[in-house]
C-alpha cells in the first residue's frame, strides 16, 4: 500500500520536477517563468508526433526537447531582444502552444481531441496509471519509463549545475544583478537565452513523459501542470532541490486525494487548491518570504 | 578651448567662456592641446611615451545630458592619480568609458599606447584594466569566492572547481593584505569589506590600472586608511591609479598627479606637490556667471562681476534676520532619518526657518539633502527627532495634510517625483491638490475649473508653449520646472522646500524662478533652498548651512559665506573641530 | 512641435495595433498556404462568416460582450501598474454569483430589478476576487501576477467543488435555469440577430466601459490610479496612497472581469457552467494590449478577437478553425514585442527633433 502510494505520488511528481527545473534556471537567470504550461504542453505534443512518426518513443523525447528549445527561443528573442513584456509574452506563448498544438493536431491526426495511440515508454500500463499502480510490482514498475529516473534525476542535476558550474554561477549573478555581471564581462543576453532553452527543453521533457506515459496526446494535457510546477518553484524559493520537495509533497496530496476518492473524506478540489493556497501564503511572508532573484522580470535600462 | 595650461586662478573667465561655447572642438587640436598641458604640468618629468592612459577629446550624452564635452586625462605609468570634481562633473562617465562599458560619442582612449577605443569590458579586463565603482557591482547572493571568479572561473572538467577558487582568491587576497572570508556571502559584508572585494576582483583579473570611483564616500577613518596603504603598496608594485574624488583632504594625502573636470570638461591639471586645497577647491567648485544672478545677456568674455552686496539689501537682510529672530515657521529639531540600508542618512540634525528668510543648504549631493528635504515633505519615515511647521507637529502627518497646513515642496528631480510626465501641463498642475478640483471628493473633475487653473498658472509663470494639454513631457526642461514652481508657489503656502529648483533649466528659467524665490521670501515665505550649486546658494540664500555626513557642518549668515569657506566645508576639509570624523 | 508630439503620440498609440493586424495577416496566409489553401477565399469566407451576415454578426458580438469586460479587467490593473492575470477567476465567480442570484430570486420578481441584483451580485463578487490580491499586493507585498494566477485556480476549483456538490443539474455540470434576471436576447430588439447569442449584456458592458472611461480620464479617482501606475513616487509625492489604489484597482479590475459574467449566465444560457469562462481571461490580456488599454480601445479589440474567434469556425470546412488560436498568440507575441521597440525608435526620433 505504501509502496503503491510512493509510486503513485513519483509518477504524479515527474512533470512537475522536469518543469520546475527548467522553471528555476530560467528565473534565477531573470526571466519569468509563466511559460512553463506552454513548454509542458509542446513537448507532449511534439514528443507524440515524433514517436507517431518513428515508432520509437526516444525520439519522441528527442522531439519534445526540440519543440521546448523552439518555443523558449521564440519568448527569449522577444523578451529579450524585443524586451517585450515577460508577463504578456509568457502568456501569449501559453496561448501560442495551445493554438499550436490544436491546429497540428487536426493536420497531423485529423483530430481536435486527441492523437491515436502512440508508442510510448511504461509497456502493460495503460493510460490509467493509477490502476497499474496499485497492483504489486508498482515500484520496480517505475522504471520501465526511463523518464521517471530522468526525472527524479533532472533536480539534482539543476542544482548541481546552478551551484557548482561557471555556467550556474553565470544564470544567477545575471538573474541577481546583470549589470554587476556584464562589467566582468559575462555575456548577459547569451546567458538569458541558454537558461530559457534549458527551461524550455526540461519543461518539454515533462510535457513528453505526460503523452508517452499515456500513449497519446490530448487536447490541453499540460492541464495547469506548468503553474503547479511554477508555484512549486515559488514555494521552494528559486532552489531546485526545495522546488523538487515542494513536487514531491504536491503529488502526494494528490496521490493522496485519488486513494481517498469515493470515501468523500476531502473534496478533490480542495487538494487542488493546496499548492496554490501555500504559494500565495509563502508570497505573504507567513512561513518565511520567498525571495525572488532580485532582476526577476526587470525591464533592461 | 579647456586645453590650455590655466592655473586655478584662470578659471572664473574660463567658465565665462564656458557658456557662450557651443560648438565642438576640433578633437586633434583638443589632443594637440592636452599634450602641451600635460608637459606644462609635469615639468618634462616623463614623455608621453610612458603614460599609462591618454583620453583626448572626448565627448559623451547620455539622453538630455552631456556628461563629457571634450574631456582629457593622462595618467603615467606607477603613479596615483586623483581625477576631483563635482557631483556631474562626469568623472564616472570618463572613467566608465575607459572601463569599456560605453564607447565615447567622440575622442580617442590609448592605453599604453595602444588605441582601444570602444572597446568591450571583456578587453577592458584582459588588458588589465579594472574599475571599482562607486555603487557597489557585487552580487550579493553570492560568495565573496564567487563573486571573484565570476567570469573566469576555474575549471575541473564541466564543473567550477570551487577548491580551487577558494585557493587562488585568497592567495591574492592575502598577497596585498586583505582579511576576508572567501566563503562569506557579500550581501552580510560591511561596506568596507564589499569594497576590498571590489579591488579583489579587479586584482584577481591581474588589473595594472586600477579605477576607484568615490572609493571613500562609504568608509570609515580607519578603512580609509587601510585602502590608502592598499594603494600605496599597489603602486610600489608598479600598478598605476586613478581615483575619483571631490575630498580634497585625500586628494594631498594620497596622490601624484590631479586632473580636475568641471562640466564634462578637464579644467586644469597639475602636480600634488605644486597643488593646495583653496587652489583645488576653487577649479572645482568655480561657476558660470548666469549662476551668479547676473543678466543673461552679459557679453561673452566680459569678467562676471563679483557681486558685491549692495547696502540696501544688507539692510534688508538685517532686518529679515531680526524679524526671524522672534518666530519660526519651520523648526526641525534632532532629526535622524534612515536609508534604504537602515543606515543613518540624517544624523540629529535640527535647523530652523523664519519668515522672510531664505535657508540655503549647500553640500556635495548624497550628504543626507534628499533624506532631509523627503523627511520634511512626509515621503521618508522619520527614525527619531521631530518637524513642526508653524504651530503644528507634522512629523506623523500624512503629505496632503502637511500640504494642507501650507508646506509647498519643489522636488529635486522634476522626472521622477515632480511631474507626471504623461500628463498634460494642466494635470499637472493639479498633482497634489487633485481633491480640491473634483465636485466631491473622488467624483468628477471640473474641467472647467481645472482649465483656468492651468490658464492662469501658465499666464504667470510664463510657461511655454502655451497649450494647458501638451503633455508634460514634450517641454523644455525650463518650462517643466516652471510648471512645478507654478503649481508649488502658485498658491497659499507658508514654508517652500526648494530642492535643487534650477537643476537642468535654461538661463532665462533661472533667472526665473530665483526671482520667483526672492519675491516669495519678501513676501514672507519661509524657505529653505537646498541646491548643490554654490554660486545659487549664495545668489539668494539669507543664512547659510553646510551638510556633510548627514549633520550640518557650519551655519553662518550670507555676510559671513565665501565660496573657500564653504567649498571646503562641503568637502569636509576645514574648521578642523567642526567636522565630524 | 506640437503638431509633432501629436504625431509622435498617434503613432505610439496606434502602431501596434496596425502592426498586429499586419502579422496576423501575414501569419494566417502561411498558415492556409501550409494547408494547401488560398489565402483570399479563405479571408473572404471568414469575412462572410462574422460580419456578412445576421447570424455571424450576433455570434461575434456575443463574445465581444465577455471579452470588453476581461479587457477592461486588464486594462484598469495596468493603468494603476498592476498585472490582473486573475480576470479567468473573476469572471467565472461574477457569472456564479449571477446565477444563484437568479436561482434565489422568485420567478415574479420584475425583470429590472432582477436584472439589476444579479448584475450587481456578479459585479461584487469579481470585485471581492480583485480585492484579495489587491490587500496581498497592498499590505503583504505578495506580487500580484503571481497571486492572481493561483487564486484563478483556487476560485475554479472552489466553484467546481460547489457546482459537482448538488448545485447541478445531475449529469451534467451546470446550474438550474435561473428563475430571474434573464438578459433579454438582442433579436428582441434587431429580429435579424435571430439564432445567436447575443443578447441586451452587450449594452450594460458597453455602458461599464464608457463609465470605466469616465472614471480613468474624468475623475480624481481615475487621476490618482493613473498617477500611480505612471510614476507612483510623484503620485506619492502628490499626497496619493499609493498601496489603497493598488487595492481599490485591482477590485474595479475584478469587478468588471466579474460584470462578465452575465452575457453567458443571464444573457445566453440562462444557467451558470463550470469551464464557461475558460480562455476569456488570458484573452483579455491581449485585448488589453491591443486596445492600448484604452475603454474604447479595449471595445475595438474585443470586435477584432471575436471576429478572429468566430472566423475560425466560419473557414473550419476547409482550414482547422484551430488556425486562429494561433493567430491569437502571434499577435500578442508581435504586439508586446513591437511596443518598447515603437517606443524607442519615437523616443529616438523625437529626441531628434528637439536637439534640432
Amino acid at each position: 500500500m505504501i509502496i503503491a502510494f510512493l509510486a503513485q505520488t513519483i509518477r504524479i511528481a515527474i512533470p512537475y520536477l522536469f518543469a520546475a527545473a527548467g522553471g528555476t534556471v530560467a528565473e534565477r537567470s531573470g526571466i519569468i517563468s509563466l511559460t512553463l504550461e506552454g513548454f509542458m504542453l509542446t513537448g507532449a505534443f511534439t514528443a507524440a508526433l515524433g514517436s507517431w512518426y518513428s515508432g520509437s518513443p526516444w525520439v519522441g523525447v528527442l522531439c519534445a526537447v526540440a519543440g521546448g528549445v523552439v518555443f523558449g527561443m521564440i519568448h527569449a528573442v522577444a523578451t529579450i531582444r524585443f524586451r517585450a513584456n515577460q508577463v504578456v509574452c509568457g502568456v501569449a506563448i501559453n496561448l501560442l502552444a495551445i493554438g499550436v498544438t490544436r491546429f497540428f493536431l487536426e493536420l497531423a491526426f485529423d483530430s481536435a481531441s486527441n492523437s491515436p495511440r502512440v508508442p510510448g515508454f511504461s509497456a502493460g500500463v495503460g493510460a490509467d496509471g493509477g490502476a497499474a499502480a496499485r497492483s504489486g510490482s508498482a515500484l520496480p514498475g517505475l522504471f520501465h519509463n526511463p523518464l521517471i529516473p530522468i526525472g527524479l534525476l533532472a533536480i539534482p542535476l539543476v542544482a548541481w549545475v546552478l551551484y557548482r558550474t561557471p555556467f550556474g554561477l553565470r544564470v544567477r549573478a545575471v538573474g541577481e544583478h546583470p549589470e554587476a555581471a556584464a562589467t566582468l564581462g559575462v555575456p548577459v543576453h547569451r546567458v538569458r537565452y541558454m537558461a530559457v532553452a534549458v527551461s524550455g527543453a526540461l519543461a518539454a521533457t515533462g510535457g513528453a513523459y505526460l503523452a508517452l506515459d499515456q500513449h497519446q496526446f490530448t487536447d490541453g494535457m499540460s492541464a495547469g501542470r506548468g503553474f503547479i510546477a511554477l508555484a512549486a518553484m515559488i514555494l521552494g524559493g528559486w532552489d531546485p532541490m526545495r522546488a523538487g520537495v515542494a513536487c514531491l509533497f504536491f503529488a502526494a496530496a494528490e496521490a493522496l486525494q485519488i486513494d481517498l476518492q469515493g470515501t468523500q473524506a476531502l473534496a478533490s478540489q480542495f487538494v487542488q487548491m493546496i499548492p496554490y493556497v501555500l504559494t500565495i501564503v509563502a508570497l505573504m511572508g507567513l512561513v518565511g518570504k520567498a525571495v525572488a532573484p532580485a532582476a526577476l522580470g526587470k525591464e533592461e535600462a | 578651448m579647456s586645453g590650455t595650461g590655466k592655473r586655478p586662478s584662470d578659471l572664473r573667465s574660463d567658465g565665462l567662456r564656458e557658456a557662450g561655447a557651443g560648438q565642438r572642438p576640433d578633437p586633434l587640436r583638443e589632443a594637440a592641446a592636452t599634450g602641451g598641458l600635460r608637459e606644462a604640468a609635469r615639468t618634462g618629468e616623463a614623455d608621453s611615451s610612458q603614460l599609462a592612459l591618454r583620453m583626448s577629446g572626448i565627448w559623451k550624452s547620455y539622453a538630455a545630458v552631456r556628461a563629457n564635452r571634450g574631456a582629457s586625462l593622462e595618467v603615467g605609468v606607477g603613479e596615483i592619480h586623483a581625477l576631483v570634481g563635482e557631483n556631474g562633473a562626469g568623472k564616472s562617465t570618463l572613467m566608465r568609458m575607459l572601463a569599456g562599458l560605453f564607447p565615447p560619442d567622440a575622442g580617442r582612449i590609448a592605453v599604453n599606447g595602444r588605441d582601444v577605443t570602444g572597446w568591450s569590458a571583456a578587453s577592458a579586463i584582459r588588458a588589465g584594466v579594472g574599475m571599482v565603482h562607486q555603487h557597489f557591482m557585487l552580487i550579493p547572493t553570492l560568495t565573496i569566492a564567487e563573486n571573484v571568479v565570476l567570469g573566469r572561473e576555474p575549471m575541473r572538467g564541466l564543473a567550477l572547481d570551487m577548491a580551487k577558487a577558494l585557493i587562488e582568491v585568497r592567495s591574492v587576497a592575502e598577497q596585498f593584505g586583505f582579511t576576508l572570508n572567501v566563503r562569506e556571502r557579500v550581501r552580510d559584508l560591511s561596506v568596507g569589506e564589499a569594497q576590498r572585494v571590489e579591488i579583489l576582483k579587479a586584482l584577481f583579473r591581474g588589473a595594472r590600472m586600477l579605477i576607484l570611483d568615490e572609493p571613500t564616500a562609504v568608509l570609515s577613518p580607519p578603512e580609509v586608511q587601510e585602502l590608502w596603504r592598499v594603494l600605496r603598496s599597489l603602486r610600489a608594485d608598479g600598478g598605476t591609479i586613478i581615483l575619483i574624488t571631490h575630498k580634497l583632504d585625500e586628494v594631498m594625502d594620497v596622490s601624484d598627479h590631479i586632473t580636475v573636470l568641471r562640466h564634462g570638461e578637464t579644467v586644469a591639471t597639475m602636480l600634488t606637490t605644486n597643488a593646495t586645497p583653496a587652489g583645488i577647491a576653487r577649479a572645482m567648485v568655480a561657476r558660470d556667471v548666469v549662476l551668479v544672478s547676473v543678466p543673461a545677456t552679459l557679453p561673452a568674455g566680459a569678467a562676471p562681476p563679483a557681486r558685491p552686496p549692495l547696502p540696501a539689501a544688507e539692510g534688508a537682510s538685517r532686518r529679515r534676520a531680526e524679524r526671524a529672530a522672534s518666530l519660526t515657521l519651520l523648526q526641525v529639531q534632532s532629526l535622524t532619518v534612515k536609508g534604504s540600508r537602515r543606515e543613518p542618512r540624517v544624523r540629529d540634525l535640527s535647523l530652523t526657518v523664519s519668515p522672510g528668510e531664505i535657508l540655503g543648504i549647500a553640500g556635495v549631493e548624497g550628504n543626507g539633502q534628499t533624506e532631509l528635504v523627503e523627511a520634511i515633505a512626509g515621503l521618508r519615515p522619520v527614525a527619531s527627532g521631530s518637524i513642526t511647521l508653524g504651530d503644528h507637529d507634522i512629523t506623523a502627518l500624512h503629505v496632503h495634510r502637511r500640504a494642507a497646513l501650507g508646506l509647498a515642496h519643489i522636488p529635486e528631480d522634476r522626472h521622477r517625483r515632480g511631474l507626471i510626465l504623461d500628463y498634460s501641463v494642466a494635470d499637472n498642475l493639479i498633482l497634489g491638490r487633485q481633491a480640491s478640483f473634483a465636485h466631491h471628493p473622488g467624483g468628477t473633475f471640473d474641467r472647467r475649473r481645472v482649465l483656468e487653473n492651468a490658464r492662469e498658472r501658465i499666464a504667470r509663470f510664463d510657461i511655454r508653449p502655451v497649450d494647458p494639454a501638451l503633455p508634460a513631457r514634450a517641454l523644455s526642461g525650463g518650462n517643466q520646472q516652471k510648471i512645478v514652481v507654478a503649481r508649488e508657489m502658485g498658491g497659499d503656502f507658508s514654508v517652500l522646500l526648494a530642492a535643487q529648483p534650477t537643476r537642468g533649466v535654461d538661463v532665462g528659467a533661472i533667472e526665473f524662478i530665483h526671482a520667483q524665490l526672492r519675491a516669495a521670501r519678501d513676501a514672507g515665505k519661509a524657505i529653505l533652498l537646498v541646491s548643490a550649486e554654490l554660486a545659487e546658494i549664495l545668489a539668494l540664500a539669507d543664512r547659510v548651512a553646510v551638510m556633510y555626513g548627514g549633520r550640518i557642518v557650519g551655519l553662518m549668515s550670507r555676510a559671513e559665506a565665501s565660496v573657500d569657506r564653504i567649498g571646503k566645508l562641503m568637502t569636509g576639509a576645514l574648521e578642523g573641530a567642526a567636522v565630524p570624523a | 512641435m506640437t503638431a509633432v508630439t501629436l504625431r509622435a503620440r498617434a503613432e505610439e498609440a496606434f502602431l501596434p495595433p496596425i502592426v498586429a493586424l499586419l502579422i496576423a495577416l501575414v501569419a494566417g496566409d502561411l498558415l492556409i498556404l501550409s494547408v494547401g489553401q488560398s489565402p483570399a477565399s479563405v479571408l473572404a469566407m471568414m469575412l462572410q462568416g462574422t460580419w456578412g451576415n445576421a447570424y455571424g454578426l450576433g455570434q461575434v458580438l456575443y463574445k465581444t460582450t465577455t471579452l470588453i469586460c476581461t479587457g477592461l479587467c486588464v486594462s484598469v490593473g495596468l493603468r494603476a501598474g498592476l498585472f490582473n492575470i486573475g480576470g479567468e477567476g473573476q469572471l467565472a465567480a461574477g457569472g456564479f454569483a449571477a446565477a444563484l442570484t437568479g436561482l434565489a430570486l422568485p420567478a415574479a420578481t420584475p425583470s429590472v430589478i432582477a436584472v439589476a441584483l444579479c448584475v450587481l451580485a456578479a459585479v461584487a463578487s469579481g470585485g471581492f476576487a480583485g480585492w484579495v490580491p489587491g490587500v496581498l499586493r497592498a499590505r503583504f507585498g505578495a506580487h500580484e501576477v503571481i497571486t492572481t494566477i493561483m487564486l484563478n485556480f483556487i476560485i475554479l476549483a472552489a466553484l467546481n467543488w460547489a457546482i459537482s456538490t448538488g448545485l447541478r443539474v445531475p449529469e451534467t455540470l451546470h446550474t438550474h435555469d435561473v428563475h430571474a434576471g434573464a438578459v433579454a436576447p438582442l433579436a428582441s430588439v434587431i429580429p435579424a440577430f435571430h439564432g445567436s447569442a447575443a443578447n441586451l449584456s452587450l449594452v450594460i458592458v458597453l455602458a461599464a466601459a464608457a463609465l470605466t472611461g469616465w472614471y480613468l480620464f474624468r475623475t480624481r479617482g481615475g487621476y490618482d490610479l493613473r498617477a500611480v501606475g505612471l510614476q507612483p513616487e510623484a503620485a506619492e509625492y502628490g499626497g496619493v496612497r499609493v498601496g489603497r489604489v493598488w487595492t481599490r484597482a485591482l477590485t474595479l479590475s475584478g469587478a468588471l472581469a466579474g460584470l462578465g459574467g452575465i452575457n453567458f449566465v443571464l444573457g445566453y444560457k440562462h444557467y451558470y457552467e463550470d469551464g464557461f469562462a475558460t480562455g476569456y481571461g488570458f484573452l483579455g490580456i491581449a485585448v488589453a494590449l491591443v486596445g492600448r488599454n484604452n475603454p474604447w480601445g479595449v471595445v475595438l479589440a474585443s470586435l477584432f478577437f471575436a471576429t478572429l474567434s468566430q472566423g475560425g469556425l466560419a473557414i473550419n470546412a476547409v482550414v482547422p478553425r484551430q488556425m486562429v488560436d494561433v493567430l491569437q498568440g502571434v499577435v500578442i507575441i508581435a504586439v508586446a514585442a513591437s511596443v518598447p521597440e515603437v517606443r524607442r525608435v519615437m523616443r529616438f526620433g523625437r529626441r531628434g527633433v528637439r536637439a534640432r
